[in-house]
């Protein structure tokens, strides 16, 4: 399939393996490549990735699963919100099935008595609430740039088409404060980052200077299949070979250094950064979260729903923190598998199939 | 640079002095999973009737505690029973016995109905027990208001397909419920089937190095149901691969010796996962699935790649996994292609490596586990 077979050649697959290996073995360390997107994580789990790397190379998975970092307050918010009268709740399919304080999900389908739907764009949910005009559709907007411009445009199209019924429950966020958070933390000791390709087609690769500026460690911006993460490894332990240490771009398919502009410019118009917002498995981190701009207001489903807005600790039994940073591998964790797995997750980590442990526990469990 | 208090105290648990391996965690994980699934849900979801493990909490907890434990090898596709031979003399007849209900939203998409499903559905479980398919029921539970003319056509449907697979629709039943009480119209049938004396599958048949076989390409029925419900904006030329297995196994009984065929299932609900799943957890071996011999057409796998959906999940209604002694691998691969399953394959073998688990390797050597499926396929946001 075009695009798609291109980047899971076998033969080009096994060359980058070698080129790895070849390197690894050439530098006397040892090192911790962080991906930063789910979306990685996802695919070094699914294609069986981390096994083919040398000793050396060790992946951690970083805190880019959007799905994930959404804390369990705000999903029982957005749960009490989809069972508000007249309400035609939507989201993305993946969110539906994160369960809430009390185990309930979005996925109650009716038995619940809600109206829930998934999309695959929030301009769907905006369809809705034009074909529906006597119900009150709210969107659940979760994601980091990468899907926030989608939401921006939706609110944009709302306010021409003049709607009333079509409500955002924001919940965007962005990449660089939980970046920096982690690599803050002195006893996280990172080597390199395997860069968001996606939210990088956003913001543009500058916008990761900072990581070899401010921490010393290189970054490449990274796409999603098989041969862009080996390829990705390659180029970083092409760097630390060659004593270099910046910013590079292995998606320069999709990803330019200055970012997509007009997506850049939807984001500035449409919404505001948050003095905080907490992070589920991180805590609160300043200037991490997108609320919607004054003159959006009246799409805000916080303004318009007396939202309860309750905060929930994590569960104490969660290790997630210590995964997310590098410090635990899913399977040392106490109850990775048996009190916490995908069909009943306990910790961010477990919830989406992109977070660390699911991808794990779906497809990296093997003797 | 703002340095961040992280992480924040009390949040996160503490990290256990006393680390466990992953051999560790993965026996432990074994262990708790041979435990009988728990039902802790108080109301029923749609996820306990996605094939998943909420599906078989259900089942364990409400119909298996009610009507007793089958026999192992009797919860498959269909129940076998044996009628005595005529005055003791004959030996005794082997009858399979199996029903379903068809409940589809949109009645009608790319290559299939309700209709074709109602009939296919339950010739492929009588099929892959190794039964010659006989006779079909059919009920029928309909709304109020549901249009006559469409009635027909599914109806014309279920005729259609029951002739391509060779059995009759010999009784049946009609009930009309108040609109609202049905979503337009249910239907269930059941079938019976004779089985031939020198049939004999089941998980105890099958033997480490045994190939597993494929009848064709999956993934595509539940692409075309998914898109064709229309609330996802996309368009793709995708069509249901509803079809009658009935004459494939035929075709592979008169190739290979029939000792030789150890174990079958069609690939429905829940898909190839489910069913290699079913297979590891049934004999207890492992299952290396070949991840580039698994067919997929190029559009289902755009679809599925552009929601971010395993086609190894995705249901199929004319599709089955055969498990075949090794040296009869190529003679039951060239029955079905000759047959018309003309893209049948080999996808892998039962292994010893691996213990109760489903894994594919692909062409650079990684590989994967392959679970079951716990709920319901959503498509990713990204």
């Amino acid at each position: 399939m075009k695009y798609v077979d291109e980047y899971r050649d076998p033969q080009a697959a096994r060359d980058l393996i070698e080129q790895i290996h070849r390197l690894s073995d050439s530098m006397d360390r040892h090192f911790k490549f962080m991906e930063v997107c789910g979306g990685h994580t996802h695919t070094i789990y699914r294609h069986g990735l981390e096994r083919l790397m040398p000793e050396q190379v060790e992946f951690v998975h970083g805190p880019g699963c959007p799905v994930c970092v959404i804390p369990r307050g705000r999903v029982d918010d957005a749960i009490w919100l989809a069972h508000q009268p007249g309400v035609i709740f939507t989201t993305f399919g993946d969110m539906m099935r994160v369960p809430g304080t009390k185990k309930q999900s979005l996925l109650g389908g009716g038995a619940d008595g809600t109206d829930t739907r998934f999309v695959y764009s929030p301009l769907d949910a905006v369809k809705i609430a034009r074909d529906n005009p006597e119900s009150t559709v709210v969107f659940f907007a979760i994601g980091f740039e990468t899907t926030a411009p989608a939401t921006a445009a939706a609110i944009t199209v709302a306010d021409r088409l003049g709607l009333t019924n079509f409500f955002v429950f924001c919940n965007h966020v962005l990449i660089n404060p939980p970046v920096a958070a982690i690599l803050s933390v002195a006893n996280v000791q990172l080597d390199a980052l395997i860069g968001p390709g996606h939210v990088a087609t956003v913001v543009g690769s500058r916008h990761f200077d900072f990581v070899p500026r401010d921490f010393h460690i290189p970054i490449v911006m990274t796409g999603f299949e098989p041969l862009d993460i080996l390829a990705s490894v390659t180029m970083l332990l092409r760097q630390y070979s060659e004593g270099r240490c910046e910013v590079e771009n292995q998606y320069a398919r999709v990803v330019r250094p200055e970012g997509n502009a007009e997506a850049l410019r939807l984001l500035s118009d449409v919404f505001t950064v948050k003095s905080t917002f907490e992070w589920r498995g991180l805590g609160s981190i300043p200037d991490s979260g997108y609320a919607i701009a004054e003159k959006y207001q009246r799409f805000d489903a916080e303004l318009h729903f007396d939202v309860p807005g309750i905060v929930v600790p994590d569960h104490p039994a969660c290790q997630c923190g210590l995964v997310l940073t590098g410090q635990l591998k899913p399977w040392e964790c106490k109850v990775f598998g048996t009190g916490c797995t995908p069909q009943n997750p306990i910790g961010t980590c477990m919830v989406s199939p992109e977070g660390a442990c699911a991808a794990y526990y779906n497809f990296g469990r093997l003797p | 640079m703002p340095h961040h208090q992280f992480p924040p105290a009390g949040w996160y648990g503490h990290r256990v002095a006393e680390l466990r391996t992953e051999r560790e965690t993965l026996d432990h994980i074994r262990d708790v999973g041979v435990r009988a699934l728990t039902l802790d849900d108080d109301v029923v979801s749609m996820s306990h009737g996605a094939g998943g493990k909420a599906s078989s909490a259900l089942i364990d907890a409400v119909f298996i505690e009610a009507f007793g434990q089958p026999h192992p090898d009797e919860l498959t596709d269909a129940a076998v029973l044996e009628l005595p031979g005529f005055r003791a003399v004959e030996a005794p007849t082997r009858i399979a016995y199996t029903t379903d209900s068809y409940v589809v939203n949109p009645l009608r998409f790319p290559g299939a109905s309700i209709g074709d499903l109602a009939v296919n559905g339950t010739v492929n479980d009588l099929a892959v027990t190794g039964a010659q398919p006989l006779a079909l029921s059919s009920a029928f539970i309909i709304e109020e208001g549901f249009s006559i003319a469409e009635l027909r056509s599914h109806v014309q449907d279920m005729r259609a397909a029951a002739d391509r697979a060779g059995v009759r629709i010999v009784t049946g039943d009609t009930k009309v419920v108040p609109k609202g009480a049905a979503d337009q119209v249910f239907i269930n049938t059941s079938g019976i089937g004779v089985i031939p004396a020198d049939r004999v599958l089941g998980a105890r048949q099958v033997a480490v190095g045994d190939a597993v076989i494929l009848s064709g390409p999956i993934a595509a029925h539940g692409m075309a149901v998914m898109i064709a419900r229309g609330n996802l904006d996309i368009t793709a030329d995708i069509s249901s691969d509803s079809a009658p297995v009935n004459g494939w196994v035929e075709a592979m009984y008169a190739a290979v010796d029939s000792a030789d065929i150890r174990w079958m299932r069609d690939a429905t609900r829940g898909g190839l996962a489910t069913v290699t799943n079913e297979l590891a957890q049934d004999t207890g071996l492992g299952i290396l699935l070949d991840d580039e011999a698994i067919p997929v057409a190029p559009e289902v796998r755009g679809a599925c790649e552009m929601l971010g959906i395993d086609p190894l999940y995705v249901a199929n209604e004319g599709c089955f996994v055969a498990v075949v002694a090794d040296a009869a691998t190529d003679a039951a691969v060239e029955a079905l292609r000759t047959a018309g399953a003309d893209q049948a394959v080999c996808i892998g073998r039962v292994t010893d490596e691996l213990q109760a688990l489903v894994a594919t390797r692909n062409a650079f050597g990684g590989t994967r586990l392959v679970d079951m499926p716990s709920s319901d396929l959503l498509p990713r946001i990204c």
